[in-house]
């Protein structure tokens, strides 16, 4: 417990060399310092891993090849990429699952951006877990322009100009929403999915279908399994009650796919 | 004289002068050029591109003009044409508001305030779509690909009204029951209403929401329990990623149906009656007949656009015809509105067909 509150005072003090506004600064340590105590008021100071795998049940539909433009399937010469709706890996693991706590009490952002790249005309990763005030560098690394075009329902919407070789774009998001989606309108066939969440304890499963969400202070929360295609909106999202102690804590979830 | 002799097409005499011709001549290629650019609008939403170019007014930070062509590509090419090709649309607008202010004005009571209100729509239709990309709102959207139909309409008016013969038709038309004009005023309204149900449809950037025609998945009226629906977008996979299909989209979709069908039968209707009051041979039955071509046309557009995937090419035509449909109607509705107007003035009989009263008029109703 008191490293987390170490941690939180020592953020609350880098804030303003960081050039944060001093009202959000307000704000973001009011959270902190709830969610530091809501920890305390759990009565541990303990933390574990929370890890898992989801796996896929049912034969999902055939992926389609992406309808690149010239340019952009010059990009890739051997082999023609594919939509990414269900990811199947070993033993039927899906990835691209975004899991999360839903009742984890809210935490400064990380410090450390997170990076959305477009590269061979597709975003990379397609979904990505974000901190609500975490910045998200978004990268052009393609020979193309693009336009990051976010398109949330809860934080602000964007659309930016982003020529071949510009800056990286930097942006955040104030509030909570799984998932919020970026496209491209030059490229209609590039899209990402950002889940963001009021703490760090989050994971997107890997091509196994695997996650691992690290350091969860001892407690008991509802741990959320979003599969954007299966489950469409994050209401329909599988969630387990789990307790978690001194040990790490495995949860594994089966998401079935509709009957044609 | 028989009434298939009498009933020919004249050339128009009413305004021998030659510049006055070459006004309407004017009026109906602008008709024409916006025809063109609801295509592309059309085709902008069928390729989902609207907001590829994320400024307004510039194009990526350059003057729109400026762009460079090498630049337009994927969904910029449709949306920087769309703007360039609007603000041609709006010279040309301004041109005709021009020429009529100054050759027509007082010729037609009217005419060279409707040009002047015509440059204010198309103003008004241009900052609606730099507002749309700007805002980022699909309602501004609708409003958009709505007041585009509205243009349209005002657009025929005016082509019509500046036609050589229409003067003559206001001074010596024929007579028509007023329940024609009715009919014709119906199914306008009809279509306004249907192709503003269309234009939702499309900004909701949902694809379709109902994938089969004439059923709605294998069903009279399809389900759309939360059950039901989570299943066929679990199941979807285009490479657009549409929206999450909703019930109200569903809805929406069948809404735009039905309506549809009821919209096809009232303008058979309206065109029967055209074609019964004043003569199937003469201009106004044959625009009649005419537009109950388009109309059906449209409706295989509409089916087509299901079975095809809602293909850009097909969704794009679909919304073309069905904006010239509207055209037609309000060409109608204009005849229509001057005959009925006349019958009551002088207390024609209602029922009885306009060859049966004068054979010679019908030369005259020709020539509109």
């Amino acid at each position: 417990m008191n490293d987390l509150a170490a941690s939180c005072v020592t953020l609350i003090v880098r804030w303003p060399v960081i050039g944060w506004s001093k009202n959000f600064i307000m704000k973001r340590s009011f959270k902190a310092v709830v969610g530091a105590l809501l920890v305390v008021g759990m009565g541990s100071a303990q933390a574990a891993d929370i890890l898992g795998k989801v796996s896929l049940k049912g034969t999902p539909p055939a992926e389609k090849d992406l309808p690149l433009d010239p340019a952009c399937g010059k990009l890739w010469p051997n082999q023609k990429p594919k939509t990414r709706f269900y990811a199947v890996g070993a033993d039927n693991g899906l990835a691209d699952v975004f899991v999360y706590l839903k009742q984890a009490p809210a935490q400064a952002p990380s410090t450390k951006p997170a990076m959305l790249d477009q590269k061979g005309c597709e975003y990379s990763p397609y979904i990505l877990g974000l901190q609500a005030g975490q910045k998200l560098l978004i990268r052009n690394s393609d020979p193309v322009l693009h336009n990051v075009h976010a398109t949330p329902k809860l934080n602000k919407e964007f659309n930016l100009a982003q020529m071949a070789g510009g800056k990286d774009i930097e942006r955040s998001f104030d509030q909570s929403e799984v998932m919020v989606r970026f496209k491209c309108d030059v490229h209609p066939w590039m899209f990402a999915y950002v889940g963001v969440v009021s703490h760090p304890y989050f994971a997107v499963t890997d091509k196994d279908g695997n996650f691992k969400i690290e350091g969860v202070p001892a407690g008991k929360y509802s741990l959320v399994s979003f599969h954007r295609k299966t489950h469409v909106t994050d209401d329909k999202a599988a969630v387990q009650e789990i307790e978690v102690k001194d040990a790490s804590v495995t949860a594994n979830f089966t998401v079935e796919v509709a009957a044609p | 004289m028989d009434h298939s002799s009498a009933v020919r097409f004249k050339k128009m005499t009413i305004f021998p002068d030659a510049r006055r011709s070459a006004l309407a001549t004017y009026a109906w290629l602008t008709v024409l050029a916006t025809l063109g650019l609801i295509a592309l609008g059309g085709l902008v939403t069928s390729h989902g591109a609207g907001m590829a170019v994320p400024d307004w007014p510039t194009t990526y930070g350059y003057n729109m003009f400026l762009f460079p062509i090498s630049q337009w590509v994927g969904g910029i090419f449709y949306e920087h044409t769309h703007r360039l090709y609007a603000s041609g649309i709006g010279l040309l607008t301004v041109a005709l508001a021009v020429w009529i202010q100054i050759r027509a004005r007082g010729e037609v009571p009217g005419l060279a305030r409707l040009g002047w209100i015509a440059v204010l729509l198309v103003v008004v239709q241009g900052v609606l779509g730099g507002l749309r990309v700007s805002l980022m709102k699909d309602q501004i959207g609708v409003l958009h690909a709505s007041l585009a139909q509205a243009f349209l309409v005002l657009l025929v008016l005016i082509a019509v009204f500046l036609s050589p013969g229409w003067k003559r038709f206001l001074q010596e038309g024929p007579t028509i029951p007023r329940s024609t004009a009715r009919w014709v005023w119906l199914a306008t309204g009809m279509i306004f209403l249907q192709l503003v149900l269309g234009a939702a449809m499309r900004h909701q950037h949902a694809g379709l929401a109902i994938p089969d025609f004439p059923l709605a998945y294998g069903k009279i009226w399809p389900p759309t329990d939360e059950a039901f629906l989570q299943g066929i977008n679990s199941l979807r996979t285009d490479t657009r990623d549409f929206h999450p299909i909703t019930a109200g989209q569903v809805h929406l979709h069948m809404t735009h149906r039905l309506f549809g069908i009821l919209t096809t039968a009232v303008v058979i209707l309206a065109g029967i009656h055209l074609r019964r009051s004043f003569g199937s041979r003469s201009f106004p039955g044959r625009l009649g007949t005419f537009w109950m071509v388009l109309i059906l046309v449209q409706v295989g557009l509409g089916a087509s656009t299901v079975w095809t995937n809602k293909a850009a090419d097909v969704a794009t035509l679909h919304v073309v015809v069905g904006a010239a449909c509207l055209g037609v109607a309000a060409w109608s509705s204009a005849l229509s509105r001057v005959a009925a107007d006349r019958s009551r003035a002088i207390g024609a009989a209602r029922s009885r067909p306009v060859h049966a009263l004068n054979g010679n008029q019908e030369t005259i109703i020709s020539a509109a």
